[in-house]
């Protein structure tokens, strides 16, 4: 069984105006499967790029990466689609989900561009919103949610497609801290059913949650090591919440 | 991803911005609309201009006096008029190869009178062939045969307006009218042939040849013919070839000289019928480019929200490509939704072109024409339309870079 993430002498390099921006300067990185890990770094260190390409979001401008085996370095726009689609969910810092679209069908639509039928993505996106404990606001728009709910809904639509790998970018960043360890308390329950939880955050509290820590710096890993994640307080009343 | 969903998908976007979705429509509902009010206009009229020259007889030549005569030979007492009746006789006699039938007719406006009432038209003296060279037969009654064509029996045939005059609510077979001053009984009613380029066809009473020449000609119809012949052929194609040969006939007869203008005048309607279906169908042809470039305008309104709508879900297309959509999504989703935009507003544009169609016919009292064709070719480029105009912002969409568009900020 090859490791979920393996990334060699990885580098991305943009242009910008006249000046060649060095985000990434040869990152080597090995990831196995059902661990969370944080990727940290200030602005500027290049954490972002890194996730963009983990992500298959982006392509590296040197270098291989291994996705479950295979490399998805060189691949089309619609195969690196299909990839992200199958093994890759996100949730973002700013949730992006689609307004004016009830919770329910922003869970329901990754299954959609896997051609999944309705009957099966509905009970599919019931379930995931289940996992987030949101049974009973599938019909809920965004902004009939709160933030918290908001990001559970990103998250079940992160976990519909039973995807291993879930990248969350700040994904607490624009959380209070109550509602906060709600989702970390989520995520590391993913975890723990053998999902692998990418988190690129700037903070060292969400970090440590984390089992491991990757640092960045100037597009290099300058720090690597493994850690006994915190756990998150004990919820206290989840449901009642916006009720 | 289904087509029914991304159907779905379309509408529903479409529906989000109702007053947005419903003006960019607007602009194929006209322009589908435009197309079809002109091209079944067009046909309307062009139909119209047929039934008015089908009327005179197909395949028909007219001879006549030629009333513009400068010079030529003495008039003599037949007062501008130069054909004859020998004329007449000896192209009887001549029995061209290319000739079907051969017909006088003499023509005047006058005063007619019966029990009911008085009406002014015009009264034919002709012959039983003149019957079968106009096609035309009666609804009621009957018509002269031969024998009564050539008498002098005062007989009249009626077209249906003079009937609806003279007899609203009686029979009017074996009822008497009188033609200055002589009385005269109705055989038949005309079939109706509704507007001729003279005017009213059924406005109209045809009696025997022999008749009109005692009682209505002024002179008794002596040597001159002033009147017309009619003169039909065996076949479409034989209009030129006859009309050359009874030119050359006439002035032979008539002795004119190689410098001599024709002192008469031989009218092929058919032709003048084709010129004016020509000119019809120049005008329809560009009423319709005109409502085609309205379509074409339209089109570039869609493309034109299309872009706008593209701009504004740059963060929808960024999650939607995040979460698996490949460009080849992204573009049908786009483009479904362009073409949805048209093809409803091509159905309305076909209500509309129906609606306006209908309402042109009545006004100007043409048959109604659904072009059934051009409603299926205008559906098809309204389709075309949404299609060739979603392509562009469609195509801009799905070459969005996710990182890029997941970060724009709205």
């Amino acid at each position: 069984m090859p490791p979920l993430i393996e990334m060699r002498a990885i580098e991305r390099t943009y242009v910008m105006g006249d000046n060649l921006v060095r985000a990434l300067r040869g990152v080597d990185l090995t990831i196995e499967q059902g661990a969370s890990i944080a990727i940290m770094g200030t602005s500027g260190s290049g954490k972002s790029t890194l996730m963009n390409i983990m992500g298959c979001l982006d392509q590296p401008t040197k270098g291989n990466y291994l996705l479950h085996g295979r490399d998805v370095a060189r691949l089309s726009r619609a195969q690196l689609a299909d990839v992200r689609g199958r093994m890759i969910g996100f949730v973002f810092q700013s949730f992006n989900l689609l307004s004016r679209t009830s919770a329910l069908e922003n869970v329901e639509m990754p299954l959609m561009y896997q051609g999944v039928g309705a009957g099966e993505r509905h009970r599919r996106a019931m379930a995931a919103l289940e996992r987030v404990n949101l049974k009973g606001r599938e019909d809920h728009h965004p902004n009939q949610l709160s933030g918290g709910q908001q990001q559970r809904v990103a998250i079940a639509r992160a976990l519909v497609t039973e995807a291993p790998v879930i990248m969350a970018d700040e994904p607490t960043g624009n959380l209070d801290t109550k509602t906060s360890y709600e989702v970390m308390a989520i995520l590391q329950g993913i975890v723990a059913q053998g999902k692998t939880v990418i988190l690129v955050t700037h903070e060292s509290d969400i970090a440590a949650y984390a089992q491991r820590v990757i640092t960045l710096r100037d597009g290099l890993i300058i720090d690597d090591r493994k850690q006994t994640p915190l756990t998150p307080p004990p919820p206290e009343k989840h449901d009642q919440e916006a009720a | 991803m289904s087509i029914f969903a991304t159907l779905k998908l379309a509408l529903r976007a479409l529906w989000r911005n109702k007053v947005r979705s419903l003006l960019t429509m607007l602009g194929i509902v006209f322009g589908i609309g435009a197309v079809i009010a002109m091209v079944a206009g067009g046909q309307g009229a062009q139909a119209a201009v047929k039934e008015v020259f089908q009327s005179l007889g197909t395949n028909v030549l007219v001879v006549s006096n030629n009333s513009m005569r400068q010079g030529g030979p003495s008039q003599g007492a037949g007062g501008g008029a130069a054909l004859t009746w020998e004329d007449l006789r000896r192209l009887e006699q001549e029995s061209l190869p290319t000739v079907r039938y051969i017909a006088p007719v003499l023509e005047t406006r006058t005063q007619l009178v019966s029990e009911g009432g008085n009406w002014a038209t015009s009264v034919s003296g002709t012959t039983a062939t003149w019957f079968k060279i106009r096609n035309w037969d009666v609804e009621q009654g009957a018509s002269f045969d031969e024998d009564t064509g050539n008498s002098n029996a005062k007989v009249a045939v009626i077209g249906k307006t003079v009937a609806a005059q003279l007899f609203p609510n009686e029979n009017p077979i074996g009822q008497v009218i009188r033609i200055s001053g002589q009385p005269y009984e109705v055989l038949g009613v005309l079939t109706s042939k509704g507007q001729g380029p003279r005017g009213d066809n059924d406005d109209t009473v045809i009696i025997p040849l022999n008749a009109y020449k005692q009682k209505l000609s002024r002179d008794g119809g002596a040597k001159y013919l002033k009147g017309q012949i009619l003169v039909s052929m065996m076949e479409d194609d034989q209009a030129e070839t006859t009309m050359q040969k009874l030119t050359e006939l006439l002035r032979d007869w008539h002795k004119l000289d190689a410098k001599d203008d024709d002192d008469f005048r031989i009218r092929n309607p058919a032709e003048f019928a084709k010129a004016q279906q020509d000119s019809t169908e120049r005008i329809a042809t560009l009423l319709a480019i005109v409502a085609a470039v309205s379509l074409f305008v339209g089109g570039i309104g869609v493309m034109n929200i299309m872009l706008v709508s593209v701009i504004e879900r740059t963060r929808e297309i960024g999650i939607r490509m995040a979460v698996g959509a490949k460009p080849v999504d992204v573009m049908t989703q786009f483009l479904v939704e362009s073409l949805a935009l048209a093809a409803v507003g091509g159905l309305l544009g076909l209500g509309l072109g129906y609606v306006s169609a209908q309402y042109m016919a009545d006004y100007f009292g043409w048959k109604m024409f659904f072009p059934a064709t051009t409603a299926a070719v205008a559906f098809a480029v309204a389709g075309g339309v949404g299609v060739v105009f979603g392509l562009y912002p469609a195509i801009r969409a799905s070459q969005l870079d996710p990182i890029t568009a997941l970060r724009y900020e709205t």
